[in-house]
């Protein structure tokens, strides 16, 4: 890509970035500083390391392979609840663990649907637990993620080449020649990677579903480490190598993107005329209706249980509830304000280093946090504060994939116009970015207040009475065998998780 | 992010100002919840102390015993109250810990002389499933019979540490060969208690490894008496919780009296039905009615905290050895 003079915000995102890289590598140095250096990974560190690295590639082939039929059907039909499927590809990645899993295993489990339904037909029931389990959580989790990635990489195709096409009368092999299969090549190693390098990082789900022992990754070498052995050497030495795969992964997958050729379009909403009909049409529906099952089953179950314990909702409730929006909106806010600066800034580099948040588990950066707030201050004073800076690292990542390839696409169409014209700064910002990338600062706003509202992470290092958000009070209720109570908590969990996420992301608009 | 710091100043502000010394107690997370312990403990000592006790939950046990060796001679913790026998010996090794000074009658049915740690409550592990079906009564039979086990990963639960532990002491050099025995029951493996109970309540196993006192749970709270605990032939393996008093606290006598209100009948009375545990000091009243419907092991196993600090790392070799395969 030729760098042109950076119109907006060019040195804005290089401090930005060093910010960010600053954040990252200060808690590694501190928790190697305090374990006077790190310690060689063993025999099992690598078993953990084989194991994180092919549930996560499986994973990550798994949801983008099954995400192209569902993005291409919802790109080229236009039905009415479209726009409200769309938003709904948003909410199983939100979910926090333990509410997803509960809702797969009313669906998969042993008294799920899926195996009543077999039993029916008078087969075996399937057991959800092993490698297939963990991988099919992840594809529930991630699949709308690269949905979502797909959809945008659709729509971002002028409508102006579909109609040629349509004109051409080109048959629909040739149409995915032509104009989608350069465009599956420029969105799928990033959507590839990004799903690849949220599954290094499972520990719930790889644990739960893995069936024991096997499923063992490096995030739950890393929890031991912190948590039983507080052997802080071994700790750093696997966020190192974490981070190292996660890098690497980054790194691979920006080399293979290729450049989006479609050219530019006029800034129309798509008309898709061209779309293939007759038997065509059904099997878009029969894609799409697959998809709304797969997605809305476990989320129904989520809310037909949690609907029976709404009326034991606990002391304390609200204050929790409270205090995740208060994190979950600042969490949005900063992270797509963040996004925006780093993706200004228009060089890979900086790209890349937006990427690293998602290498460093959110044990390890709460942990080096501790450590170096420790001796200025209580760190439960900073609880929230932390939880917050936490939550807008891991969410960086999420939101420069959906905001940075928008700004891109913005520059390149409109930026020399916008150049002639001298649209500089805030200017640029308010008349040339800002209208034309709403939609993707609203779904990367959203995503990151939802995935904020779900996090239970660091809040459990600092916590203190008057700070605990909703997961934790959720962990809680369990603790103390209140599982309807934890259910009903469960349930406001996920219409507010995915209420904000909602409310972010019809706010940006059309997509 | 600013006027969260504010409130934070705020508030140390207001506690600054307050007469009353506060007494800052770290504990696990369930503790301090309104179905918890916390409460009624809190209400009942604030009523003779003078001062101001703050629960301050902080994960599990485990991660209790994290947060204070984080925090080192900075902690604002007088009290950590939630650490289990599992985790003693690291306790103990990390030099935050004075000795505690108090003394009482205990009911346990075993010695304890820890000059560190208090014991306030204390249980057996067992196997929980539904009443009315024939169960196992040894390890050896439940690996050799279908029934389906949820358990705790031991690297990052203290029941799954437990279990660990008891499979150990109950059969020593054999432990292996019984992980492996009973590696085709497991069904799954959790990071820690709620997700294995959760899925046994889910229906996804036959049994889940919890405590002999989770029926009672069920039979008092919620008036079901439909699930049983396993009564197995090798005795069980009891997790005793303690708590103690660190080095660094400015409050020494005051969370000496806490250590000692504790121990006292009031606030053992509460532990049975919030905490779901024995009392380790018995009650003027006694047990509450249902607890007489529980199993009574006869063989109480554990392991001293130097056993079990020297036992955990091959134990833990075995138990993922014989489950990877």
């Amino acid at each position: 890509m030729a760098r042109r003079p950076v119109a907006i915000g060019g040195r804005l995102g290089v401090g930005a970035a060093l910010t960010v890289a600053l954040c990252l590598l200060a808690p590694l140095a501190a928790i190697l500083w305090r374990a006077g250096g790190g310690v060689a990974p063993g025999a099992a560190d690598w078993a953990a390391l084989r194991f994180t690295l092919l549930q996560s590639a499986l994973s990550a082939l798994v949801s983008v392979v099954l995400a192209v039929p569902v993005a291409r059907a919802l790109a080229r039909r236009r039905f009415a609840g479209r726009r409200a499927l769309i938003v709904l590809t948003g909410a199983p990645f939100i979910l926090p663990v333990v509410v997803a899993v509960t809702g797969l295993l009313t669906v998969f489990g042993r008294q799920g649907v899926v195996n009543d339904l077999l039993g029916l037909a008078g087969l075996d029931p399937v057991r959800i637990y092993g490698l297939h389990g963990v991988v099919l959580a992840h594809v529930f989790f991630n699949m709308p993620l690269a949905v979502r990635m797909l959809l945008q990489g659709w729509q971002a195709i002028p409508a102006e080449r579909f109609r040629l096409a349509a004109q051409l009368d080109l048959p629909p092999c040739q149409v995915f020649r032509l104009l989608e299969w350069p465009m599956l090549r420029a969105v799928v190693p990033g959507a590839l990677a990004a799903i690849f390098a949220i599954c290094l990082g499972s520990f719930a789900v790889a644990l739960i579903l893995g069936g024991g022992p096997r499923a063992t990754t490096v995030e739950l070498a890393i929890y031991q480490a912190f948590r039983f052995d507080f052997d802080l050497g071994r700790a750093a030495m696997l966020a190192l190598v974490q981070f190292a795969i996660v890098a690497t992964a980054a790194l691979v997958a920006l080399r293979v993107t290729v450049a989006d050729g479609s050219g530019t379009g006029l800034d129309r909403a798509v008309m898709r005329r061209d779309a293939p009909g007759g038997a065509w049409r059904l099997l878009d529906a029969a894609v799409l209706s697959v998809a709304v099952v797969f997605l809305s089953g476990p989320l129904l179950a989520v809310g037909w249980r949690g609907v029976g314990g709404l009326d034991r909702m606990p002391d304390g409730l609200w204050q929790a509830a409270g205090n995740s929006l208060v994190v979950a909106v600042l969490s949005a806010l900063l992270a797509a304000g963040l996004a925006l600066t780093l993706a200004a800034a228009r060089r890979r580099w900086v790209e890349v280093l937006g990427l690293m948040p998602l290498a460093l588990s959110a044990l390890v950066l709460g942990t080096g946090y501790f450590l170096i707030a420790n001796p200025l201050i209580a760190p439960s004073r900073l609880a929230l504060a932390m939880t917050t800076l936490v939550n807008v690292l891991m969410a960086l990542p999420f939101c420069l994939r959906v905001i940075a390839p928008a700004l891109d696409r913005v520059e390149r169409d409109h930026g020399p116009l916008a150049d002639q014209l001298g649209l500089r700064g805030l200017a640029r910002l308010r008349w040339l970015l800002l209208p034309r990338m709403r939609p993707a600062l609203g779904y990367g706003a959203g995503l990151a207040g939802a995935l904020s509202m779900g996090d239970l992470g660091v809040i459990t290092l600092f916590a203190d009475p008057e700070r605990a958000t909703l997961p934790l009070f959720m962990y809680r209720l369990m603790g103390a065998y209140q599982m309807e109570a934890a259910a009903g908590v469960g349930l406001l969990l996920l219409c507010l998780s995915f209420g904000l996420f909602a409310l972010f992301d019809l706010g940006g608009g059309r997509a | 992010m600013k006027h969260l710091i504010c409130a934070a100043g705020c508030l140390a502000a207001s506690q600054a100002l307050a007469a009353d010394p506060v007494l800052t107690v770290y504990t696990y997370d369930s503790f301090n919840t309104e179905w918890g312990p916390g409460p009624a403990i809190e209400q009942g000592f604030e009523a003779s102390c003078g001062c101001d006790v703050e629960f301050v939950a902080a994960g599990d046990g485990a991660a209790l015993l994290s947060r204070v060796r984080l925090e080192g001679p900075r902690s604002e913790a007088d009290v950590v109250l939630g650490l289990d026998t599992a985790l003693i010996g690291a306790a103990a090794e990390t030099g935050l810990f004075a000795d505690h000074g108090v003394s009482a009658e205990y009911d346990l049915p075993i010695a304890w002389d820890d000059s560190r740690f208090v014991p306030f409550d204390w249980g057996y592990f067992a196997f929980v499933g539904q009443a009315g079906a024939d169960h196992p009564t040894s390890f050896e039979a439940l690996a050799e019979s279908d029934r389906s086990i949820v358990i705790q990963d031991p690297r990052s639960s203290t029941p799954g540490l437990g279990l660990l532990m008891w499979v150990k002491s109950a059969y020593g050099d054999r432990a292996g060969e019984i992980w492996e025995a009973l590696a085709d029951n497991v069904v799954t493996v959790t990071p820690g208690w709620s997700e294995a109970y959760g899925l046994f309540l889910e229906g996804e196993a036959d049994l889940v490894l919890s405590y002999t006192t989770s029926p009672a749970y069920h039979l008092i709270a919620e008036e079901d008496d439909s699930k049983v605990a396993l009564p197995f032939d090798e005795g069980h393996y009891m997790q005793v919780e303690v708590a103690g008093i660190l080095e660094s606290s400015d409050q020494k006598t005051l969370a000496q009296d806490f250590l000692t209100y504790l121990l006292g009948s009031d606030a053992q009375a509460v532990l049975p039905t919030t905490n779901w545990m024995y009392p380790a000091v018995l009650p003027e009243g006694g047990l509450p009615a249902g607890f007489e419907t529980l199993i009574q092991p006869e063989t109480p196993l554990l392991m001293s905290a130097e056993e079990a600090q020297a036992a955990r790392d091959a134990a833990l070799d075995e138990w993922r050895g014989a489950l990877s395969q």
